[in-house]
Formats: structure tokens, sequence, C-alpha cells
């Protein structure tokens, strides 16, 4: 991954390493105080690039935090000042060169839930929540953010760079929302964070690869959340689910890169150290009795790896689990699960009868397809599962699930 | 922060109102008005005579051209405004909120260019 503050290879695992934790500290740091993230990047890219050259020759700096946060102080107000020239010098201008010239070196606040809640802001596009949030925590830049959103880096940058400007000019404050209020604004930012893990999946599946995805970029986000948020139920579940998945990452596709259900995933694979770490923080969300979207999406992966673990049949708990995500969320996709999970329990015409209504919506939908297709097979209806598999097919972007797909319904043809 | 909250509303709707509904539609802007004189977020504010009165203007190669009706013909037309001051966007949009263009229309809130 490319971060805004490299340049060059020599000192690069140095401020790569600092740059993970310290970036977004100081740039929440800075913006917290500024208001202005494009002014705050540009300071702190030149204090990382500073980094590079002057560091291989002094060394490292007994406190490389406040040794960056010095230079960005001084690009920033330079900055300022040079702006300062050439429009006519405004008070807003000098009150903010003073307030940075204020901070104190050393213990640097962590305000970058702060700038978390400001890049998820309602008033800000709600797509552009999870890129902004990789780059002004995590300082990537707009090509590598481009590339996991599957759209041109001109266009990302575009998106970015209007984002900031409307942080700036509109005046979107950087706090945290009083507890009474954090709900709604904490699930945009969850969902910006779980939308930038599963991009990975999206990406991944599309072109058959796994490296270059932001899943752990999101993890570090999920784990940094937790530290931030510790008592928030939803955060730990968020987490839960995320290491649920990247723990049987490498059980997902076969060498040749075909797709692989749950069921016949090879346990070998799986990650048992991460699962024991998902399942660990999934209990402490638990205890706090607040039930949400992550944390039931969370005991779902849980109840399914118990099954296939143990062998125990625990379907009728799934059914549950779903039951009340579906009520939660109102999901098709829940609504769907739901009916395959009904199906394992009380059989394919009950499954099948639990389908959500079959709507224009839903028709170009390809899991439902997919999904009744199975129920028919079992149900012993194999023309109505041929019909259902040809409707999936042709809908299915991936040609991994589409071969996997193709393979079930001849599978039924030599029946 | 100074911020424009601008009433977008169809203005057949007001029309359309019985005497009594106008007169508590009234009731309610004034209401609103005290409410942000009272917290010292109140700037300006005016209602607007319907779009059917208004006149654009615009000067072309030194021509200036005058001609009747809103800049634009939607059905939705600016009815009013009030400028406010407020510490943040999220102080800005909680008034837009409470402001009773708010439910019979759109506030569109801009912020103030300063100069």
């Amino acid at each position: 991954m490319r971060r805004l503050g490299s340049a060059r290879d020599s000192a690069e695992s140095l401020a790569d390493r600092i740059a993970r934790e310290s970036y977004g500290r100081l740039m929440a740091y800075i913006t917290c105080r500024t208001h202005d993230v494009a002014a705050a990047e540009d300071a702190l890219s030149e204090a990382f690039t500073s980094a590079l050259q002057t560091w291989p020759a002094t060394g490292c700096p007994n406190n490389p935090e406040a040794w960056l946060l010095t230079v960005a102080r001084r690009k920033y107000t330079d900055q300022i000042r040079r702006k300062d020239r050439q429009a006519k010098s405004t008070d807003e201008l000098r009150l903010r060169v003073y307030d940075l010239d204020q901070v104190p070196i050393g213990e640097i606040p962590d305000r970058r839930l702060a700038l978390m809640f400001a890049c998820a802001h309602p008033a800000i596009e709600s797509w552009v929540h999870a890129p902004l949030i990789l780059q002004t925590v995590l300082g990537l830049d707009a090509a590598s953010i481009a590339e996991t959103f599957l759209t041109s880096t001109s266009a990302m940058s575009k998106r970015l760079v209007r984002a900031k400007e409307k942080i700036h000019l509109a005046g979107i404050a950087f706090v945290v929302p009083e507890k009474a209020e954090i709900g709604e604004r904490l699930d945009a930012v969850l969902e910006a964070v779980y939308a930038a893990f599963t991009r990975r999946a999206h990406v991944a599946t599309l072109a058959n690869k796994g490296k270059d995805d932001l899943a752990e970029e999101a993890l570090f986000l999920g784990r940094l959340l937790c530290d931030l948020l510790p008592s928030e139920p939803e955060v730990l579940g968020l987490l839960a689910l995320m290491l649920f998945s990247q723990a049987r990452k490498k059980a997902f596709r076969t060498q040749a890169g075909d797709y692989v259900p749950l069921d016949d995933q090879n346990r070998a694979l799986w990650d048992w150290h991460v699962i024991d770490e998902a399942e660990a923080v999934l209990r402490r969300a638990h205890i706090v009795h607040k039930p949400g979207r992550y944390q039931l999406e969370a005991a779902l992966q849980s109840a399914h790896i118990y099954r296939l673990r143990t062998g125990h049949n625990t379907w009728s708990d799934i059914v549950l689990l779903y039951d009340e995500l579906c009520r939660l969320t109102g999901s098709t996709v829940a609504e769907i699960n739901r009916a395959m999970a009904v199906a394992e329990v009380s059989g394919p015409s009950a499954g099948l009868a639990a389908m959500p209504a079959g709507d224009k919506h839903i028709a170009g939908y390809q899991p439902y397809w997919a999904a009744r297709a199975e129920l028919f097979v079992r149900q012993g209806s194999p023309e109505a599962a041929r019909h259902a598999y040809e409707q999936a097919q042709a809908l299915e972007p991936d040609p991994a699930v589409k071969r996997y797909l193709q393979k079930r319904a001849e599978e039924i043809r030599k029946t | 922060m100074q911020y424009m909250l601008l009433l977008h509303a169809d203005e057949n709707q007001f029309a359309k109102m019985t005497p009594t509904q106008q007169q508590e539609g009234y009731a309610a802007y004034l209401a609103y008005a005290d409410a942000l004189r009272e917290a010292g977020a109140y700037v300006a504010g005016e209602r607007l005579r319907s779009a059917s009165t208004a006149t654009t203007v615009r000067v072309k190669d030194g021509q200036t051209q005058v001609l009747d009706g809103p800049f634009m013909e939607t059905k939705e037309q600016i009815g009013g405004y009030f400028l406010i001051e407020a510490e943040d966007l999220d102080v800005a949009l909680a008034w837009a909120a409470r402001c009773p263009g708010a439910r019979h229309g759109v506030v569109e809130v801009r912020p103030i260019w300063s100069m």
C-alpha cells in the first residue's frame, strides 16, 4: 500500500511503521484544530518526506511523533502564510496558525474518533465515507483506494477533494457525538469500515486475487474503534464479524480460484487463533446485552463454525438469529439466508415458502435464484432448479461463482 | 459561522390552505424566528412574494436583459430565508430541522462565504 507520506526505500519501513499509528493521530490532531483536511495532508506529507530525508542520516528521533508534528506545524504555518500573502490576511487564518502553535509537543491526544465521525457525517455522501476514512486515518493515497473501490484514480480523487472541501467550508464539526445520539452516527462509521473490509471480498472474487486488499486496513480500524469505544457492543460485533471472515479467508477459493461454499471449505485452512479471538470479542459484546446487526452476523458465523467443528446441529439457533436480523434490518439477503436455514430445520418446501416474495427488485438478485435452485434440487424439482440456476448464472458477474453455478446445474442434468 | 437557510416549497400548497391553516402557518414561523432570536442565532429572515412576481436580470454584451418569471420554472420555489449564526454544521442542521419550512418543503443549508 502506498501512503501519502512515503517516498524513499531506505527509511521507508521505519516511516511506514510510524505512519500506520501516527499518521492518523497527527492528522486528527491537526484537523480537529484547523478543520482543513487538505492543508493538514499537505503539511503531514511534507513532514514525512522530511523524515525520510533526515532520519537515515541522523537516526530516528526519540519521539518521532513529536518530531513529525513539529515539522508538520511549521509546514502548515508556512502554507497559511503563503496563502495569507496571496489573499488579504484574515483573522481566521491568523487564529488557526496561533491555535496550532499552541499545541504542546509531547503527549498528543488521540482525536482519531472525532476525525472518523467527521468523515462519516451524513452531510458527506455516504459512498465516500469509507474512502475518506481510509485516506485521513491511514494515509492511503487515492490510487490505492480507487483500485479497491473499482473506480479510476481521478474520479476517486475528485470525490475525496470535494468531501474535504465540504468538511472545511460547511463547518462540519470534529466531535464525538454525545452518548445519547451516538447510535446513528456510529452506524455510519461502522458501515464505512465494513465497506472497506467487504470490498476485499469483491475485488478478490472479481480479479481472483487477495493481496492488494484493504482487509488489514479495515481490521486495523476495527481494532482502533474497539480501543476508543470499548463499551459499544456493535463496535465489538463488527470486529468479531471481520475476524471470523478473515480467519477463513484462505479457504474461500480453491487453488484454481474456484468458489467454495462454507460447508465444503477445507477447515485445515481456517486460522483457529483468529477464530478464538473473534469468539472472545463477541463474548465481550454480548455482556452489554444490546444486540445489533454486526453482533448478530458475527453470532451467525460463530454458530456455523460451531456446527461444522463439532457436528452439532445448530440450525434452529441459526433460524432464531436470522429472525432477529430480519426484524432489525429488513434486509432481503438476511431473508434469503433465513429461508435456507428454515429448509435445514423443516425441509426444502418450508424453505421455499419462507423465501421473500419475488418482486422486480429481487428478480435481479443472483443469490435469490441460487438459493431457490438449491432448494428445488433438494425438493426433487429438477425443472424448476435448472431454470433458477440459469437465472443465477446470467446475473453473476464473478466468473468463479458462475463456474460453480454451472457445475451445480450440470450435476442436475446427470441425475 | 453564518449559514443561510433557503426555504424551498410548493407555493400552491399555501394557496390551497384554509385561512385558519394559513394563520397557524404564520404563527409557526413567528415562533421559530423568536426561538432563533432567543438563542442569539437570528441574523435575518424574510418571506418572499410568490415566484410569479419574480423578474430575472442578466447582462449580455453590455445589454441588460430583463425577463418575467423566476430563474427556474420548478414546482418548488424559494419562498423565504433565514440567515443564522451557528457554531458548526450540526447546529445549523438542527435549526433547519426545527424550521416549519422543513415540514412542508425542503430547507437548503448553505455556509456563508465570509470575505
